[in-house]
């Protein structure tokens, strides 16, 4: 079951590395820093829904770490961490109410995502005056999260169940 | 069972999401509507680099301002004709060059490499900023 869970994380962490450098291939759309689809989020969807929030937050965690440390620098840490663990954050609490269908989860992760990048901008560059940014950032946190999570929905239903949940057969 | 659940999940979804399209909405309209109060006399450009301002200058009136780093120039803010827009960088991105002109109070162009900072600010913003100091 151990061998198991490391073999897991490992191939979903490798799937998230790929999908960044996926991403960073793609020109920016906006003149804005932080507008981009969040094509990584996929993988930590797929983590909550598929093993559950503890795993959520492990590969998470790995996935801010180990891809800013193979495109970004100390800068880009610090807005992956703040966003990535704002939305983590968002989506598991809102995932284990039971009340929400994936596609809000996701929507909802996507604009907390922004907001979090938003916050540490504002310490960061020691100024207020970020509105016009939150929001832009807002509503394409929620376009973001729209399309992820119809991402994520379609990925989760056509996963084998045994590829994650022990395979007892 | 699983029909009962379904409705009802579906309601928590509608408002969770229509409370956020609302704030949304809020926030664009807050935004758009303090641009249209914003007059354009009196308003200054402040650049600031590493959270330091470096140069406090009139939106009026046409300017060049290099701002040096460690390596020399990395980049050039052009104040003209009322607008002011980052004509070089030196970042790779390049996001604040292809922002392109701002002219109203409280916007901003925003060099995250270089951690440089160009705001407008209205007179009864620096205020607000005196009292925060």
């Amino acid at each position: 079951m151990k061998t198991r869970r490391v073999a897991q994380y490992g191939l979903l962490i490798a799937l998230a590395l790929v999908l960044s450098y996926v991403e960073s291939l793609v020109p920016a759309f906006f003149a804005v820093p932080g507008v981009k689809l969040g094509l990584t989020n996929l993988v930590v969807m797929v983590a909550l829904y598929r093993m559950g929030s503890r795993d959520a937050i492990i590969i998470n965690l790995l996935r801010i770490l180990l891809v800013s440390m193979t495109f970004g620098n100390a800068f880009s840490l610090m807005y992956a961490a703040a966003g990535g663990l704002l939305s983590g954050a968002v989506m598991i609490l809102l995932k284990r109410t039971g009340k929400f269908k994936m596609l809000t989860v996701s929507i909802a992760g996507g604009i907390a995502h922004n907001v979090g990048q938003i916050l540490i901008a504002m310490v960061l560059l020691g100024t207020w005056r970020v509105s016009y940014y939150l929001l832009i950032l807002w509503w394409s946190g929620l376009a973001a999260g729209f399309a992820i999570g119809i991402l994520s929905a379609q990925v989760v239903r056509r996963l084998p169940e045994s590829l994650f949940n022990g395979g007892q057969h | 069972m699983h029909h009962d659940k379904t409705p009802l999940k579906k309601r928590y979804d509608l408002l969770l999401l229509g409370a956020l399209v609302l704030a949304g909405l809020g926030l664009t309209a807050f935004v758009l509507l303090s641009r249209m109060n914003s007059s354009s006399d009196g308003l200054t450009v402040t650049i600031r680099q590493d959270n330091e301002v470096i140069a406090t200058l009139p939106l009026d009136e046409d300017a060049t301002y290099a701002v040096q780093g460690e390596d020399g120039v990395t980049n050039l803010v052009v104040i003209e004709d009322g607008t002011v827009h980052m004509e070089e960088a030196d970042c790779p991105d390049q996001l604040c060059v292809k922002q392109g002109k701002i002219r109203y109070a409280g916007d901003s162009l925003i060099c995250l490499p270089n951690r440089v900072v160009v705001e407008i600010s209205g007179e009864d913003e620096q205020a607000l900023d005196a009292v925060a100091k």
